[in-house]
């Protein structure tokens, strides 16, 4: 019914602390050189910020196409209150909550979980030796 | 059967953004919209299948179809969604050149 609104709440905590780090992280690695200082960018792209953008992305994307699926079952209209179950009383709106507290919740912890394990497996391939034919990276 | 089209357009979009490893086609995150619509449509799938028990995998031909005409519009959509980051981004320089020349 409007299941899609808590990764979508998710999504949007997600992106805001993803681009504070991302600051957070250009700043640490400013280095002074003499008078002037010298920005290194590639830390910032390799660090935490990068990877919690990964779950942003990944929120996002099932946000966008699941909201789509529910205007596609008419269960989001375009037009106030949004929610069809909105406007169809009490028991809807008890009906919708009651899915957003199940499903949603579950859709949002199952998101994360896949994103930490994606973490965890990219940082074991970043800790192995290159393969000898592999390419330069991009 | 959504579920299902937006697994396999999940999978061969990865395979294709593995093979090529072209940054500048912006394939990640066509990626990324693919699988966390599968892994929020596969929870779906759970809760669906932990009320309807085996009756989840008879269903009937209306909405099989319907679920497969969903399936290809969401795929439809995030193509479209692709095209425009990639259009917007212009990572190769391909509109600002068009747009140069004329």
């Amino acid at each position: 019914m409007a299941c899609f609104l808590v990764p979508g709440t998710e999504a949007i905590v997600v992106t805001a602390a993803a681009f504070i780090l991302k600051k957070a992280e250009q700043n640490k690695a400013q280095v002074s050189i003499g008078a002037g200082t010298s920005e290194i960018k590639e830390p910032a792209k390799k660090g935490f910020a990068r990877k919690l953008f990964w779950l942003a992305d990944l929120l996002w994307g099932g946000v966008i196409l699941l909201a789509f699926e529910h205007l596609w079952h008419g269960e989001v209209v375009p037009f106030f209150p949004f929610l069809t179950a909105a406007t169809e009383g009490s028991a809807a709106v008890q009906e919708m909550l009651g899915e957003m507290a199940s499903v949603g919740v579950v859709m949002a912890v199952l998101v994360t979980a896949v994103w930490g394990l994606m973490v965890a497996v990219s940082y074991a391939i970043e800790k192995r030796p290159a393969p000898e034919n592999a390419e330069a990276s991009a | 059967m959504t579920l299902l089209v937006t697994v396999f357009a999940a999978v061969i979009t990865t395979a294709v953004w593995y093979k090529k490893a072209d940054e500048k086609m912006m394939l990640g995150p066509l990626c990324w919209m693919f699988w966390g619509a599968s892994i929020m449509w596969l929870v779906d799938a759970i809760f669906e299948y932990a009320e309807l028990k085996a009756a989840y995998f008879t269903p009937a031909p209306e909405d099989m179809l319907n679920d497969a005409f969903l399936g290809l519009s969401v795929v439809a959509l995030a193509l479209v969604i692709w095209v425009i980051i990639l259009l917007i981004k212009d990572p190769r320089g391909t509109v600002r050149n068009r747009l140069k020349k004329k």
